[in-house]
């Protein structure tokens, strides 16, 4: 692959009013990766990523796209990139043909391209059926399909995706996970943003989670997740045991919680390979009866708390409180 | 998917002047046809320059008109058809502020931004929907006015020299609309503050009535008001009853000249400024 970056953010800042959107932001992405941007709502994800299609200048730092400075040439950059926000872009009074054909004049295509990309878009993204309606009745999956299309009008080697599946049901997601896939195989560099520990998991080479406008942490999923060790392990028991708990205990960060029926204990407990096994050879030991047993990856919240140095033991007692809630 | 790194061949961004002119000419015909489909699809968006000249001529002659003696002679109707025609588009002129702040609020402004366009031909297309859109009010008013017997008395040429005035005033009513439209945060504000200003702008003028009744002051401010001199061109171009011609204020001696002053000097005023509030309302 060419190591080649086809993003670059330089000490990226941006202020508005009060709040730092964005502080001295260092990323980069090379050509035909996929980079998860990870953090909650207000985090500054959308700020980054208008910055870097042009929408919004920074007031401090620089960014490149494929080799050009998003201020300086932003027609430059307009010509690489494809985009698509968090709020959909469509004109609700267009047909979904009219938007795409729209879409590729406003690109420079000419009619009979626009009208030739527009019509084979609406077929890869099987929107086919609903090509002639008004875009005011479509459902939410086929607004963000239409988006999506609307962004690959001009074939972008360089794509932003502002957290596509946010509000999507699970078989829409699947779907707009199916076709983000399908982009990188045609060796797109994709800029993902996503609320969703399992999104930037399941579809990003590298993450960077971020928080108050900063970068706090870099790398790959696996070692962002190791780097967050805890886990909630449930467990249900056929019967109360008394050599449950002690059993548990052995592998737990913190206290082990036993419900009042004596059936279910809750812990915290780190991430080590072979652990479900482990466990339940050490409560066939212990003599106790297992009727469920469930190790929860750890959230977003986690890896924030993790990743913002809050205390392990804190940390537990906050799961499991959270949890018994 | 199909997405490979190869761009389509677009038509490339020629150095050319020529070429540069011929592609924002596209872009403003791609935006214009975007929002004549708009119209399209909500007919009812139009019923201020379909329905509303019809009732708004017919009220306006039948209920006043009952009342009316003009001074100097001549038939209400004769006199009232050209300020109708000149309150019609006035007031219909504020469809290019509701329209531009909807575009600006709604997410359809964050694609346009992104594409490779011309940001102008966002302007540009709006309001010249919005003139094709006042060309049939023109249309429906005069159609309406010679439905209920008004007629010019002059010839063809100077007939349609008095709707190209009354279409050049709209036009630049149109772009007043665009910079009061960006001013405001929304459509539902945008229709506010323009009725505040259009309102009076409409009302207080020959338009219905000759300004010489107008107590001194009003007629003073009637007199300069830029619609009146729209309505006495358009009367003096149809050949119908200009009682305004009497008056000794320099617009109404030469109303043609005037009403193509004021909206020549609107649209100085008020292009280059639409483009700067473009700018600030889109810089974040």
């Amino acid at each position: 692959m060419n190591q080649q970056m086809m993003i670059e953010a330089a000490a990226l800042s941006k202020r508005y009013g009060e709040t730092q959107a964005l502080d001295k932001v260092d990323l980069e992405v090379p050509a035909g990766s996929i980079l998860g941007v990870l953090g909650p709502n207000g985090a500054g994800k959308t700020t980054g990523v208008r910055i870097l299609t042009t929408l919004t200048a920074p007031d401090g730092g620089r960014a490149w796209v494929a080799g050009h400075d998003v201020v300086t040439e932003a027609p430059a950059v307009r010509r690489k990139i494809g985009v698509t926000g968090q709020d959909a872009t469509l004109d609700e009074m267009l047909t979904g043909r009219q938007n795409l054909v729209t879409v590729g004049q406003l690109s420079r295509l000419r009619r009979s391209q626009a009208r030739s990309r527009a019509a084979e878009l609406l077929g890869l993204f099987e929107l086919d059926d609903a090509a002639d309606r008004v875009v005011k009745g479509y459902s939410g999956g086929m607004r963000r399909r239409l988006d999506l299309a609307a962004s690959l009008v001009m074939r972008p080697p360089v794509l932003f995706l502002d957290e596509p599946t946010t509000g999507l049901d699970p078989t829409s997601r699947q779907r707009m996970w199916g076709v983000i896939r399908g982009l990188v195989d045609e060796g797109v560099t994709l800029w993902l943003t996503t609320q969703y520990l399992d999104e930037a998991d399941a579809l990003a080479d590298s993450i960077a989670v971020i928080d108050h406008g900063r970068v706090i942490a870099k790398g790959t999923p696996r070692e962002l997740k190791s780097a967050t060790g805890s886990q909630l392990l449930e467990i249900t028991l056929t019967a109360p045991h008394a050599g449950a708990a002690p059993a548990v205990a052995a592998f737990a960060l913190g206290a082990v919680d036993v419900s009042d029926d004596g059936r279910r204990l809750r812990a915290v407990v780190r991430h080590e390979p072979g652990l479900a096994t482990t466990l339940l050879h050490a409560l066939d030991a212990a003599g106790a009866l297992v009727d469920d047993i469930a190790i929860h990856q750890p959230s977003l919240d986690d890896v924030f708390a993790t990743l913002t140095g809050a205390d392990t033991a804190a940390e537990s007692k906050a799961i499991v409180e959270g949890v018994l809630a | 998917m199909s997405a490979t790194t190869t761009a389509l061949p677009a038509r490339t961004a020629a150095p050319g002047l020529f070429e540069r002119l011929l592609a924002w000419a596209g872009d403003v015909w791609v935006m214009t046809r975007r929002n004549l489909i708009h119209i399209r699809r909500e007919p009812m968006q139009l019923s201020d320059v379909t329905i509303q000249p019809v009732l708004f001529t017919l009220l306006f002659i039948y209920v006043f008109g009952s009342a009316m003696v003009l001074a100097g002679g001549g038939s209400y109707k004769a006199f009232a058809l050209a300020g109708l025609l000149v309150m019609n588009l006035t007031t219909s002129s504020v469809g290019t502020a509701i329209g531009l702040s909807t575009d600006l609020t709604t997410g359809v402004i964050n694609r346009l931004r992104t594409l490779p366009m011309s940001p102008t031909s966002i302007l540009v297309g709006r309001t010249i929907s919005d003139l094709l859109a006042a060309t049939m009010c023109s249309a429906i008013v005069a159609a309406t006015g010679l439905a209920i017997g008004w007629r010019p008395t002059t010839n063809i040429a100077e007939v349609l020299a008095g709707f190209g005035v009354a279409l050049l005033f709209s036009f630049a009513l149109s772009w007043m609309n665009a910079c009061l439209g960006m001013m405001v945060s929304g459509a539902e504000s945008a229709q506010g503050i323009v009725f505040i200003v259009i309102f009076p702008l409409a009302f207080v003028s020959n338009v219905f009535v000759p300004t010489q009744g107008m107590p001194s002051w009003l007629a003073t401010i009637a007199n300069w008001n830029p619609v009146s001199a729209v309505a006495s061109a358009c009367r003096v171009l149809f050949g119908n009853p200009n009682p305004s011609g009497a008056i000794q204020a320099w617009p109404m001696q030469h109303p043609v000249a005037a009403a193509l002053i004021w909206s020549l000097g609107l649209l100085a005023v008020a292009v280059p400024l639409a483009g700067r509030l473009y700018v600030r309302r889109t810089r974040d």
